[in-house]
């Protein structure tokens, strides 16, 4: 009855090291993130698809633009990702406009489909004296692989597109200034889906051109790695130990106590 | 088997990834090497018609600001850009309209700026005084001749700074500037107005709208210079240019395109088809933009479809929207199997099965553009078609990486299904002891 006991405090010491062990790991992972920016902030957007400008996550991007330009910036979002677009427009003065105005942003990944976003502000109407608008979008998580009919968001280029739609024909052209922003969240093992790109869905990836600059500053993952084997080989070890310590409890210390020893 | 097959598809994501890693390093400095991109031209149009005279820009005549602004310009041109400068209504008093619309003048061939072509540029301007009749439609033309080469890659622009619309109808410069823009030499036309009323800022914007450029009102002097020089900076850009292709009305006569971003005209509810070959172990990444270069109806749409030559389906994008744009955007993605998938076989639709014979997809572009009875639907509205041919990715066999389980219901299981094992094990032990025993 002794071993039982011991053996079953020994199985619980283990789970609960096994579980800290995971706790650590996963928090480590986590922080995978660095908040060092330190290429210069763009100070241009692009005007199409082709011209996009690239910035990276956590990169602040501004440009000068007019209203009713369309302004184009370009991101990497990688596996696991969660990424929201934060775009903020500074008016023109109030002096010269004549009315409302509204603004929207629009997020398109690297085939150029559209991108719904599951949150945020994705348009906004200003008044007449407001300074700035601030809008928002985030996507839905950035999955390793789909089917090709599906418009999951994988890994790749994505496009933010910022302009503004509602206007009075009067306020066209007026100088305004835009900020983007792309942060990002991670989504953690629990979204982490089978298959993988064999390329992020980069435009020009096929002829080898450009798009160099559009990658994550540290590359892009390779899509292996999840707190899922965590899990799953903690269970297993957890599961094992269950085992013995259900082993131990029906089998006893190895012989029936009434047996005289030495038989 | 399928554990070495993962394996297998692991190591390859990390040779992908390692080569993504070499590539990010690689294109950079292959750019150097290779051989110069065509040095963009771009080409300053002047108005110097005789309202230019007016003083309404802080306190200083819009020709003032004008010159101040080209002096800040030419100082600021890169000098990779090939840089001219057109005036329109400089030389021309009178009042025949006839001679007034042929008022224009190259005063300062596209070339690329030493510091000489600097001052001399600077000197030309200096000698401009406001004059004549605005007449935009003839002087786009004459500045799309001034651009106009062999040379298919090089990135064009015209910025166009005029004060007044257009005094030379029925040459409506709107459509002049989609002409030359569906001549397709990559040439871009950025308006900006000084102190525009609505009609020049109609006219203007919509010569912006038609070639993909930008309109721009000018009030304040530093807001000229500082756009214009924006604009330069911008053609300075290096762009991938797009090559012409057209796209014929059913698959069979369609053209063959390989990787790269092709461009066409596609009217009102036209349908256009394209071919590429596709290897198996290959995955066609199609996008498509349809853009609306006029005014159009307020719904409209693009579908992209990728089809075998027997017509079916393989996949679809499709993209519908409203409101003020400039492109509707699809993309679509088909990997095709490699040859020796039994399973996924069947993708070869009837023909001859595998044997690494690359298929040929069609791809049809067809939009939902409308437009009001007024709007002219010649020529076609542009379309940009990127396409991309990469390894296939491996097929996913779970829904969870790599089939493994998460969280706290996992362990749960395991746990009891462990001891519940073990219980039994340890039962079925003891039996057996038991049974030795008695024998």
């Amino acid at each position: 009855m002794r071993t039982t006991r011991v053996l079953l405090r020994s199985c619980l010491l283990a789970g609960a090291a096994l579980l800290a062990l995971t706790g650590t790991a996963g928090a480590a992972f986590a922080d995978g993130g660095d908040g060092d920016d330190k290429s210069a902030a763009p100070t241009e957007a692009g005007t199409s698809f082709r011209t996009a400008t690239a910035i990276q996550l956590d990169q602040e991007a501004t440009a000068e633009a007019s209203t009713g330009d369309y302004l184009y910036w370009s991101f990497p979002a990688d596996i696991g990702q969660r990424p929201t677009v934060h775009a903020t427009v500074k008016l023109p003065e109030d002096a010269a406009r004549h009315g409302d105005s509204t603004w929207r942003v629009d997020v398109y990944d690297g085939l150029r489909r559209h991108q719904a976003c599951r949150f945020g502000a994705q348009s906004r109407t200003a008044a007449q004296d407001a300074d700035t608008v601030e809008l928002s979008c985030t996507l839905r998580t950035v999955r390793g692989w789909s089917e090709p009919w599906a418009n999951d968001p994988l890994p790749g280029t994505y496009y933010a597109r910022l302009t503004v739609t509602g206007l009075k024909a009067d306020d066209l052209g007026l100088p305004m200034r835009a900020e983007a922003l792309v942060t990002s969240s991670d989504a953690g093992g629990a979204t982490a889906v089978d298959g993988a790109l064999a390329e992020p869905l980069v435009p020009g990836a096929g002829t080898k051109s450009q798009a160099a600059s559009s990658a994550p500053e540290d590359g892009w993952a390779s899509g292996w790695w999840s707190s899922r084997w965590l899990w799953t080989a903690g269970g297993g070890v957890l599961g094992a130990l269950a085992g013995i310590g259900g082993y131990c409890l029906t089998r006893g210390s190895g012989r029936p106590s009434r047996v005289p020893a030495g038989v | 088997m399928i554990t070495r097959h993962r394996l297998a598809a692991g190591a390859l994501t990390l040779l992908a990834a390692l080569t993504a890693g070499l590539g990010t390093a690689g294109p950079a400095a292959a750019d150097d090497d290779e051989p110069a991109r065509p040095s963009p031209k771009v080409e300053l149009v002047l108005d110097v018609s005789g309202s230019m005279r007016a003083r309404d820009i802080d306190g200083k005549s819009r020709m003032a600001a004008a010159k101040q602004a080209f002096n800040e310009v030419l100082d600021a041109t890169p000098d990779e850009v090939q840089l001219g400068i057109r005036t329109l209504g400089a030389n021309y008093h009178g009042d025949d309209r006839k001679t007034g619309c042929k008022d224009t003048e190259l005063l300062y061939p596209v070339a690329e700026l030493d510091q000489a072509g600097r001052t001399d540029a600077k000197t030309a301007v200096a000698t401009l005084a406001p004059t004549g009749w605005t007449p935009i439609g003839p002087t786009l033309l004459k500045a799309a001749d001034d651009l106009k080469d062999d040379n298919e890659e090089r990135s064009r622009r015209i910025v166009l700074i005029s004060d007044g619309e257009d005094t030379c109808q029925p040459l409506d410069p709107c459509e002049v500037a989609r002409k030359i823009a569906a001549e397709g030499i990559h040439l871009t036309i950025d308006t900006l107005g000084l102190v525009p009323d609505a009609k020049t800022r109609d006219q203007l914007s919509c010569i912006a709208e038609a070639t993909g450029g930008t309109y721009t009102s000018v009030r304040h002097t530093d807001e000229l210079s500082g756009r214009v020089k924006q604009l330069v900076d911008r053609a300075a850009d290096p762009v991938a240019t797009p090559v012409a292709t057209e796209g014929a009305a059913q698959c069979s006569d369609a053209p063959q395109l390989k990787s790269g971003v092709y461009t066409d005209r596609e009217k009102f509810g036209e349908h256009r088809w394209y071919r590429v070959d596709v290897e198996p172990g290959q995955e066609l990444r199609a996008a498509v933009s349809v853009g609306a270069d006029r005014a159009v109806n307020r719904d409209y749409g693009v579908l992209l479809r990728a089809s075998t030559e027997h017509g079916r389906e393989i996949v679809r994008g499709s993209e519908a929207g409203d409101g003020r744009t400039d492109v509707i955007s699809t993309g679509l993605r088909y990997p095709k199997p490699e040859a020796d998938g039994d399973i996924d076989g069947d993708n070869d639709e009837g023909g001859e099965s595998g044997e690494s014979a690359a298929e040929t997809v069609c791809l049809q572009v067809s939009n939902s553009f409308s437009a009001p009875a007024s709007v002219k639907t010649t020529p076609g509205l542009p379309v940009e078609l990127a396409v991309d041919l990469v390894d296939a990715p491996d097929e996913a066999s779970d829904v969870a990486s790599f089939g493994l389980g998460n969280g706290w219901w996992l362990l749960g299981t395991l746990i009891v299904v462990g001891f519940l094992a073990g219980l039994v094990w340890g039962w079925v032990s003891r039996w057996r002891f038991a049974v030795w025993r008695t024998n």
